[in-house]
């Protein structure tokens, strides 16, 4: 079987301008750092920013923002990927801005901490002084995405105007800002979901283990399959029960969904992405189909 | 299944998508989106929700693209959005571009990394002044073909003769524009599908291809490659361990193809060395042609720094390096261009003042035509004189449009003020 299902020039292309916005940001910005969450769209990012300066090291931490309501599994392989790769990890924690009073924390069952993130990777920026954040947002994944450059400007509260970007014609990236500013560079914005999986077979990328098939205890909510135990418990009238799962993002435990999937290796996945119906934030993330803005609102406040 | 997905064997289309406000443009990405099956189910059910709440009639594709709450609110695109697809034959960025006039720098922005500009245009109006801005903005920027999608068809009774007229009207304006440009008119129907992705059963008088058709099978013609050049973006040199003595140059290839063993100058100044080993994605490679993001070692241990280009010698149309420049130059803000104004440049991998010496003209935009001017206005498009704070590897945009082109940053917010084309060159000191 082969697993080439889009062309490899496409790819090429692709590879070749993520790891030019990367070497380009990180030469014109003084203290870079690139967020990594564990999700395959990160660990894709790391992997292109650490060949970008090969043979030299990665010039750049990166940074964590921890919500606190992991996978264990991810945790595991976050740490056993920089280790491997050599890189310095920074963890911002979302329970440290609760402890601190900085945010406070919704209740209730349905409570989730992806909004009180903004806060936390916004001092966390602050605090160790980064004017540029590499992220893994795809224009693929929201409508609001679809609209924001590739370097995006952030002002001193961390927010973004939609209606106020700065023009980029061609490649020619402006880097400008004054003290307290900061940018959002996303050099894997004309990559697709397919194009990410693509990567991942062609260069062997390591990734959590949960994105491939594995037996799970879930509960079915809003059309979501949500695992049972950590910060998410079983409503009045939800029966757990065992499904054959894996997950196609990874974000915030309480409000990322698991979908019914037996793609257990990285070709069986990519066969899955091809014919795939429904977006995988429609499909497992509560938080963007609680409306047709959310995405856009959450940006606007400092959101990845 | 896995049979249902061919491989692609084509590279890479980029397409942006222009015309006048209502023409449609959102309608025919939503249509291609819809049509090759890119549209997923839960983005087809909320966009089949919103239609019922703005009370639109049908379900409103445009909503698939207009991303933003000001958007959907005023039924109008603001910026552009980016979309993707892929068929059997190849993989599609299209740019969606906004058609009021307000919001022309935003088009620079989508139709700049464009292979082709679709230039919509309604059946029933014709060409207005939007559609002979946009086609003389695409032929300036250089895309390499211009598609007229004359829309709206069902709402003119599929006449050919109406889809002629437009067409000629089109033809006419865009052949006498100073940059030739490649024209193809295809009658479609966005709202319809008819042409769009699938022909027409409507118009069996056309026999062209559709729209869809055209893109998958349309090649550019090559042009002839003026000589590799690469703007150094950083020297990679690790510190310590196994690579201690290594030093490389990061870069992208433009222009042409190096090898190892290629003679090169390092411009500005004029120090040569040769290419003594190439890497791409961190492993060496045999040679790297066009688009290939490198790390090029020397033979020779010479002095290069971020800013630089390392030029393959002898190619065939070299670079002149030069502190004076005339530009086509597209304003971004607010604030007027005028002569005597300082801003902050970047071309390539280098940065530095820029002083507007002079400004020769304005042009019209809605005709071929253009007048004399003593500044330019946002979304204005002017002939410029630059006289640069260093000298820069330049060429003309027109035989090579990554030497030929630079951004202008306004100093006070550091905003992108222009984007700029270089129409001439003179060497230092002439």
């Amino acid at each position: 079987m082969t697993t080439e299902l889009i062309s490899a020039a496409h790819l090429d292309a692709l590879t070749d301008e993520a790891i030019t916005i990367i070497r380009e940001v990180a030469t014109e910005c003084e203290s870079p750092v690139l967020l990594f969450s564990g999700g395959k769209d990160s660990a894709v990012l790391l992997h292109l920013a650490v060949l970008a300066f090969a043979p030299a090291r990665l010039p750049f931490p990166v940074l964590h923002v921890d919500t606190g309501h992991n996978f264990p599994e991810v945790i595991q392989y976050r740490d056993a990927l920089v280790a491997a790769w050599g890189v310095r990890l920074v963890v911002a924690s979302v329970q440290q801005s609760i402890d601190d009073g900085r945010v406070v924390e919704d209740t209730g069952p349905r409570s989730s901490r992806n909004r009180l993130q903004s806060v936390t990777l916004l001092d966390a920026l602050a605090q160790h002084g980064f004017d540029a954040a590499f992220g893994g947002g795809r224009r693929d994944e929201d409508k609001a995405r679809a609209k924001e450059r590739i370097l995006s400007f952030r002002d001193r509260q961390g927010r973004w105007d939609p209606r106020a970007q700065r023009p980029e014609p061609w490649a020619l990236l402006n880097p400008r800002i004054r003290k307290g500013e900061h940018l959002r560079a996303f050099p894997l914005s004309n990559w697709t979901e397919l194009d990410i999986w693509q990567y991942i077979a062609r260069h062997d990328v390591p990734l959590p283990n949960i994105y491939f098939s594995h037996p799970r205890t879930v509960v079915e909510r809003d059309g979501m399959l949500l695992a049972v135990g950590g910060p998410v418990s079983p409503e009045h009238g939800e029966q757990p029960f065992e499904a054959v799962v894996r997950y196609r993002t990874v974000g915030d435990a309480s409000c990322t969904g698991a979908v019914a999937s037996a793609a257990a290796t990285v070709d069986d996945v990519l066969l899955e992405v091809a014919a795939a119906r429904i977006t995988e934030r429609g499909a497992t993330r509560a938080d963007d189909t609680f409306s047709e803005s959310a995405m856009e609102d959450r940006k606007r406040e400092g959101y990845f | 299944m896995a049979t249902d997905v061919a491989l692609a064997t084509r590279s890479t289309l980029r397409i942006a998508t222009a015309g006048s406000v209502d023409d449609g443009k959102s309608t025919l990405i939503g249509r291609l989106l819809h049509d090759t099956k890119t549209v997923f189910e839960d983005q087809l059910q909320a966009v089949v929700k919103a239609s019922r709440r703005y009370g639109d009639g049908e379900t409103n594709l445009a909503l698939l693209t207009d991303g933003l709450r000001a958007e959907r609110e005023q039924g109008i695109t603001i910026d552009v959005a980016h979309r993707y697809f892929a068929t059997s034959v190849r993989s599609f960025i299209v740019a969606d571009t906004p058609g009021h006039a307000q919001y022309t720098r935003n088009m620079v922005t989508g139709a700049s990394t464009s292979d082709v500009a679709v230039v919509l245009v309604d059946a029933r109006h014709g060409v207005v002044d939007q559609t002979r801005r946009h086609s003389l903005i695409a032929s300036l920027l250089g895309v390499e073909a211009i598609v007229v999608a004359v829309n709206k068809m069902d709402l003119v009774e599929w006449r050919e003769d109406t889809f002629l007229r437009v067409a000629d009207d089109v033809r006419r304006f865009v052949g006498a524009l100073p940059q030739q440009v490649p024209l193809t008119a295809i009658p479609i129907s966005a709202l319809l599908g008819d042409n769009v992705v699938d022909g027409s059963r409507n118009m069996p008088w056309y026999d062209g291809p559709s729209l869809l058709a055209f893109l998958e099978e349309f090649d550019a013609t090559p042009s002839a490659l003026p000589g590799a050049r690469v703007h150094v973006q950083r020297v990679i040199r690790p510190q310590g361990g196994a690579h201690a003595d290594f030093r490389g140059y990061a870069g992208v290839v433009a222009a042409g193809s190096l090898a190892p063993g290629d003679a090169i100058t390092v411009l500005p100044g004029a120090r040569t060395s040769t290419v003594a080993a190439i890497h791409r994605w961190g492993a060496p490679v045999e040679g790297a042609g066009p688009g290939h993001a490198v790390v090029i070692e020397l033979a020779d241990d010479i002095d290069v720094a971020r800013g630089d280009v390392l030029v393959a010698t002898n190619g065939p149309i070299p670079p002149v390096v030069t502190e004076d420049i005339v530009v086509d130059l597209c304003w971004m803000i607010d604030q007027p261009l005028t002569t005597g104004s300082r801003h902050w440049f970047k071309h390539g991998t280098r940065s530095g003042h820029a002083t507007v010496t002079a400004i020769e003209h304005r042009y019209d935009l809605v005709s071929p035509d253009h007048e004399p001017a003593d500044h330019l206005q946002l979304n204005d498009i002017g002939r410029v004189h630059l006289r640069l704070g260093e000298p820069i590897v330049a060429d003309v945009y027109a035989h090579h449009a990554e030497g030929g082109r630079l951004i202008l940053i306004d100093a006070a917010t550091n905003t992108t003020a222009g984007a700029a084309m270089i129409a001439a060159v003179s060497a230092a000191g002439e």
